[in-house]
């Protein structure tokens, strides 16, 4: 009938379109495959990581097309690539991310594809590992230190704190004015929780038991030094990065703080400051935790192209990559070898190189569930600086929250 | 085929009409329903079936959600944070509104008469809505700082205070100066409408009531807000939508604390999902907004329903 036969050719033409295309499918050769790389990089962090990139683009023989995403909002990015199946090839994770991130079955266990972070001491390669699997690999890991103002302490008569006491003492000597001997980050974010931990560890306190008499000794530290005045309130308020900008304005003497601050310290020439490992009730080594980027490989439908994204992986891990993050001083190698390279080029690396040897990652022991421990910590730090509670009822008001989690 | 009278056949041709418009109109309407089912309704029937189920980080991959029933709820209902939470919201949102009409309502009487740069004044007040909320709140968290910002400096040079106030580091302060910078951001949205509402009223009542001899004030409680109720109605309720909702100004300003105290429903809610991963009770609790938003909404379409006087 006529209408069967108008439908006809169209319906024709349409299927051997679609057999046409499923022709144009036939697997690639590898100098034609465009592998995607995402990260959060900023600024002269992505000037950086895309040197390494195009690098090891051009070592594994592939074109790649680099996506440097706002860091705001960065994991509810992955979520939403990881529910699409549109993950990158290669993708960055925040280190304590990883767990979460591992358990959701979207990323490739490294070692399956001939990646197994040689070099590496454990404790660093504990950073990417969920249930002792290795899932992602970070470059560089960076921690915390003590930042002070040489000149100040000099002024003032005094050498680097190494224990707690010496700490308190010298924030007092230092706070005069305008200008508070001492400042951490506490706001009632993940960063308030990243910086009590050195305190905690370097106590003998553990983030799997938040109400034991070490974390409630070391919350009373931080809460004696802003009741005495040597600490301004507003850490409450303050980020690293507002840390940053009092340190430079002269309004803190000393703070806490991490190697990639070193370029914007750069900016200001006539400051005069140095670094040492935080402070310990004994001056025993300190326990501080790791951070940084990890590198991972989301799983593909395409096993030869997870293959090819294994290979340019492996380079942006590997001795070479890690050279090419460590460019402008902003964090350790995590390859020992490379580490104690980086280690000539930046001197003042060293405080962080030291701490790092010690160091710990937060997932390590909590794993998953290390997220709910975080935001009970810092929920826990706000009760207690502000005064509300003492350190051990704000501990026990932060702990009962994470069982409801 | 039975015989057709003229009658009977302009009938069924009439209804053939009919049928076919329609069907067009139903056509006409279609891309607009699936963009409304879409993008409206999907949303907030997954929202609401996710209130009810156990929904993690894992589900994103594998899409398993299992069925918890009213656990969620009964979880966030139990938790210290709630109950702060709530209270806090409440608080901000009344009091944020009440400042924000009252200005925008003062304001749009003060620009109703023409002055010279009344224009170009009533442009500039425009600005703190239009401003992205990260760049205002950024700016405003260096002017209220404790040591260095320019607020307690100033305060301080002319003596009005004698020690330097905690705005966003002490928890009494900190929904104060929440609150303040929500009536700062929200006043031109209200002035803008209740400046239109004014527009819209005959100005030979005016001159009717001045010839009657009311004063100002009276002209303003019978005349104004009578005529105004409408616009009121509006500004009000969506006043009431936005507050509950914002997100960003509080995150931007104070995150939630200090120690809990500017936590709302919604930052709640974001905390439980994008910190927690545990979307099922984020969800829960932003159900409990869309709930709280409906009863507003429906009062606002009773009161509108009533003629005014």
């Amino acid at each position: 009938m006529v209408k069967r036969q108008k439908l006809a050719l169209p319906l024709g033409v349409a299927i051997s379109l679609v057999a046409l295309a499923g022709c144009s499918s036939a697997p690639e050769p590898a100098a034609d495959v465009t592998l995607s790389v995402q990260d959060y990089f900023s600024g002269d962090g992505a000037a950086i990581a895309d040197e390494v990139y195009n690098a090891c683009a051009a070592e594994v023989g592939v074109k790649i097309d680099v996506t440097h995403a706002p860091s705001d909002g960065y994991q509810t990015k992955l979520l939403q690539q990881i529910s699409s199946r549109t993950l990158p090839d290669v993708a960055m994770v925040e280190g304590a991310q990883v767990p979460n991130n591992a358990q959701t079955g979207a990323y490739a266990v490294l070692t399956d594809y001939g990646i197994d972070g040689a070099g590496i001491p454990d404790g660093a390669l504990g950073y990417g590992k969920l249930d002792g699997k290795l899932y992602a690999i970070a470059p560089v890991v960076n921690s915390i230190a003590l930042f002070y103002r040489t000149d100040l302490l000099e002024a003032a008569g005094l050498t680097p704190p190494t224990t707690w006491d010496e700490l308190m003492a010298d924030a007092a000597a230092l706070t005069k004015g305008d200008q508070y001997g001492f400042a951490f980050s506490a706001p009632a974010t993940n960063e308030g929780t990243w910086q009590y931990l050195p305190f905690l560890w370097s106590n003998g306190g553990d983030e799997t038991d938040i109400q034991s008499p070490q974390a409630a000794e070391a919350l009373q530290y931080l809460t004696d030094m802003v009741k005495k005045g040597y600490v301004s309130q507003s850490v409450l308020t303050w980020g690293q990065n507002d840390l940053t900008e009092q340190f430079v304005a002269g309004n803190a003497a000393m703070m806490i703080n991490g190697p990639w601050i070193f370029s914007a310290l750069a900016k200001a020439p006539d400051l005069k400051w140095g670094t040492v490992s935080i402070p310990t009730p004994d001056g025993g080594p300190t326990v501080a935790p790791l951070g940084g980027e990890a590198f991972t490989l989301p799983l593909n439908a395409d096993a030869d192209r997870m293959k090819i994204s294994a290979k340019l992986l492996g380079c942006i891990v590997g001795p070479e990559g890690q050279k090419g993050f460590a460019k402008n001083g902003s964090g350790v190698p995590t390859i020992s070898d490379v580490a104690t390279e980086a280690l000539a080029t930046y001197p003042n690396l060293a405080a962080f190189a030291e701490t790092i040897q010690t160091a710990r990652s937060r997932t390590e022991k909590l794993g998953v569930d290390w997220p709910n421990t975080s935001i009970a910590i810092y929920t826990a730090i706000q009760l207690a600086l502000t005064g509300q509670e003492t350190p051990e009822k704000a501990l026990e008001i932060g702990a009962q929250e994470i069982g409801k989690g | 085929m039975s015989s057709l009278s003229g009658a009977s056949i302009s009938r069924r041709r009439g209804n053939a009409n009919v049928r076919s418009e329609r069907r067009f109109v139903w056509l006409m309407l279609a891309p607009a329903l699936l963009y409304v089912a879409g993008f409206f309704a999907y949303p907030i029937v997954k929202n609401v079936v996710m209130g009810f189920q156990d929904y993690s980080i894992t589900t994103f991959y594998t899409g398993e959600a299992p069925w918890v029933g009213l656990a969620n709820y009964a979880q966030v209902f139990a938790s210290r944070v709630f109950s702060v939470a709530v209270v806090n919201t409440a608080v901000f949102t009344v009091v944020s509104i009440s400042l924000q009409f009252a200005i925008g309502l003062a304001l749009a009487v003060f620009f109703h008469r023409k002055f010279p740069l009344s224009v170009a004044l009533r442009s500039l007040l425009l600005l703190p809505w239009l401003l992205p909320l990260l760049a205002s709140t950024a700016v405003w968290r260096w002017i209220l700082d404790q040591d260095s910002g320019i607020l307690n400096q100033a305060l301080g040079f002319f003596h009005l205070t004698s020690s330097a106030i905690p705005w966003l580091s002490s928890p009494s302060f900190a929904m104060i100066s929440l609150i303040a910078v929500k009536v700062w951001v929200a006043v031109p949205f209200n002035l803008a409408i209740l400046y239109g509402g004014l527009q819209g009223i005959p100005g030979e009542l005016y001159e009717a009531a001045s010839i009657d001899g009311a004063s100002p004030g009276q002209a303003f409680r019978f005349i104004t807000l009578p005529l105004l109720r409408p616009v009121i109605g509006v500004v009000i309720v969506l006043g009431i939508i936005y507050t509950l909702e914002s997100l960003d100004i509080i995150l931007g300003l104070t995150g939630g604390g200090p120690a809990n105290s500017t936590d709302t429903l919604s930052t709640l809610s974001y905390l439980e999902s994008f910190e927690r991963y545990s979307f099922g009770t984020g969800a829960a609790i932003s159900n409990i907004i869309i709930v709280v938003s409906m009863i507003f909404t429906f009062i606002y379409l009773r009161i509108d329903r009533r003629p005014a006087q």
